[in-house]
């Protein structure tokens, strides 16, 4: 009953309007001229001019800690990268030798010829860190990139595809029940380490998780009703998949790659502690923990842990810490 | 219900015979050293007849078939390498109970830090103790268990001055372990139960709790606390699996005679029936652990069924 004294008040003011209105344009015909832009009259009228990648971007630098992360994150991945090409830099492979008496270098204290010393051979420590984050990220970016690419290509195939709903809910029910780690164990087992077969057996099990997730995504803003006009308008599906699903998904895809690197990188230490790591000719985070795990009880050669063990904490926080950052920003939900 | 446990515990069943087979015919691709004690002192006649006596020249699925029925026998070969000739079956037996006693001991001790962290946290949202639980849980998960444990180790056994590596009869031995294998799931309750409790305390029914005039803290445990922790148990069963695995890695670091440390042993000296049955031994704890989650969350929400599940687990 309220709603329609309600409804009827306000169609009776409205009609109010309109005669009024009209009454003034009849009066005045000059009033029909262009209006001139004025960009904070246009945000009053309710008009924005929202863009997605503006708003994410300006929500993502709001976050102090974020920012600062990132700018050690692309630091790092920068400086791995020309660190080679610099003056004055070792070898991370080549044992060096006293100029003199030719006796290895062995264990030297971090000093100012060696910044963080050399190891138990007498491999200067300052290169081989550079060189195996070098590997370790290349690893982590590798792994990322298959479950992405993977996981969205049969999650997209699963969510959208009817038929295929049952038999891949299935096949999943019964490879999530598989223990990752041991599953990446066995594979090192079998397969010559190298870093091609630790990318393969880590990314063999990392898209499930991926995949899973953009199902039950895409399950949901499937059939909304934005997806249902489009259908209806007989937009191809391809254009559907990539124009209204993925960007949807954006910010939870960022998430998890971003996630993978850091996971990566730690297993790849775990797989070289049981044995199964890369060769030594291969440097890598994880084998200078090892070798600097070796050396851990004596007090005067506990740089060579703590050094390698520094770099892969800020690396792999900057990662965790960037990439939900992004997640948050990136989600249109906290946009205003 | 039972239609449900029935399906259930079938899927998990299947999922244990792919398993094996998968993991059985992996193994078979394995360099044929792993079958001998001393394969660089045999001649090639005595490879071969060892390789006959053993059933590896027998096509794979013969083998496959000899494979299950040995298991169901409870015969999982003999050790080559780590105790030459000795049934894989007794020194996993001799190994078995400290494993369960560590890994039943971290799980507890999680439970006891784990839940007041996230309730701390949860009570004092955007103060100081939920900041600094935010970075102890970013910390932990961010950074790789394989790391920090190594740190605990080296300074732990300094501070508590005891020997590095694991003595079963002195109790103080027993603290760095359990301690480092229970960190990840610390972490993990503590980031669950606070999100839980902080969605929970937006609720009516809090908020016509404090309007009749309850005092803060009897309204976080007596209504917030208690709801928050039901959908909890759901992360039981990873936290279980992430225990199972911590294992391999903390007992190896303290060699306690355990299990996963010896699950490293005999990959680094490549005993292939060992490597096997441990495989196996962690995928079946796995799978079995995942179950009861998955039996528990029924008994506990009877709104659940197979079909209809989603959501991470």
């Amino acid at each position: 009953m309220a709603r329609t004294i309600r409804d009827h008040v306000s169609e009776k003011l409205e009609k109010n309007m309109e005669d009024s209105l009209r009454e003034e344009f009849q009066d005045d015909a000059d009033l029909f001229t262009f209006a001139d832009y004025d960009e904070e009259e246009s945000e009053r009228a309710g008009y924005t001019n929202y863009s997605y990648w503006g708003s994410t971007v300006r929500m993502f630098f709001k976050d102090k800690g974020a920012v600062f992360c990132l700018i050690v994150m692309v630091a790092i991945i920068a400086f791995t990268i020309i660190q080679p090409y610099l003056p004055g830099q070792r070898d991370p492979y080549t044992i060096n030798t006293d100029s003199e008496l030719f006796i290895p270098l062995r264990n030297v204290a971090p000093c100012a010829e060696y910044w963080f010393g050399t190891n138990s051979i007498g491999q200067d420590l300052w290169a081989r860190i550079w060189a195996g984050t070098r590997t370790s990220l290349f690893i982590g970016f590798a792994v990322a990139m298959v479950e992405a690419v993977v996981g969205i290509t049969m999650g997209v195939l699963w969510g959208y595809v009817r038929k295929l709903d049952f038999l891949f809910t299935e096949i999943y029910n019964v490879l999530d029940n598989i223990p990752q780690t041991i599953v990446l164990i066995l594979i090192a087992y079998i397969m010559t380490p190298s870093v091609k077969t630790l990318i393969f057996a880590m990314s063999l099990t990392g898209w499930i998780g991926m995949a899973r997730f953009i199902r039950n995504q895409i399950l949901i803003i499937r059939d909304r009703d934005y997806n249902l006009a489009s259908r209806c308008l007989g937009t191809p599906t391809k254009r559907l998949v990539f124009k209204n699903l993925l960007p949807y998904l954006v910010s939870v895809i960022m998430l998890r790659m971003a996630l993978a690197i850091p996971a990566a990188i730690g297993n790849e230490v775990f797989i070289t502690y049981i044995g199964l790591g890369l060769p030594a000719t291969t440097a890598s985070l994880g084998q200078l923990i090892e070798d600097g795990r070796q050396v851990m009880m004596n007090a005067s050669q506990r740089y060579q842990l703590i050094f390698p063990a520094v770099v892969l904490s800020i690396v792999t926080i900057s990662f965790y810490i960037v990439g939900n950052a992004f997640s948050d920003a990136a989600d249109p939900k906290n946009h205003r | 219900m039972v239609k449900y446990l029935a399906k259930r515990i079938g899927r998990s069943l299947i999922t244990l015979f792919i398993i094996i087979c998968v993991v059985f015919i992996l193994m078979r691709q394995m360099p044929i050293e792993g079958y001998f004690q001393n394969f660089d002192k045999l001649t090639e006649a005595q490879i071969q007849a060892g390789l006959e006596e053993q059933g590896l020249l027998d096509p794979m699925p013969v083998q496959l078939l000899h494979f299950f029925q040995n298991m169901l026998k409870g015969d999982f070969g003999v050790s080559h390498s780590y105790r030459v000739n000795v049934p894989v079956t007794e020194i996993l037996a001799d190994k078995l109970p400290i494993s369960i006693k560590l890994g039943s001991l971290s799980i507890l001790a999680s439970l006891i830090l784990g839940i007041p962290l996230g309730t701390i946290m949860a009570r004092f949202k955007s103060r100081i103790p939920d900041k600094l639980g935010t970075l102890f849980i970013v910390f932990i998960q961010a950074v790789p268990a394989a790391v920090y444990y190594l740190f605990i180790q080296m300074y732990g056994t300094l501070l508590l001055d005891i020997p590095l590596l694991f003595d079963e009869s002195n109790w103080k031995s027993w603290i760095l372990p359990v301690f480092s294998m229970s960190l990840g799931n610390i972490a993990y309750y503590g980031m669950w139960l606070r999100r839980y409790m902080v969605d929970e305390s937006n609720k009516d029914y809090v908020r016509l709790a404090k309007a009749k005039g309850a005092s803060g803290n009897s309204v976080m445990f007596r209504h917030i606390f208690r709801n928050a922790f039901v959908p909890m148990v759901q992360y039981l069963p990873s936290s279980f699996l992430n225990t199972v695995i911590g294992s391999i890695y903390v007992e190896s670091l303290y060699s306690i005679p355990g299990m996963g440390g010896l699950l490293v042993t005999v990959i680094k000296g490549n005993d292939n029936n060992m490597v096997q049955a441990i495989v196996l031994l962690y995928a079946t704890v796995g799978v079995i652990g995942l179950l009861l989650g998955d039996i528990m969350m029924v008994i506990l929400d009877p709104r659940i069924s197979l079909s209809g599940k989603e959501g991470e687990r």
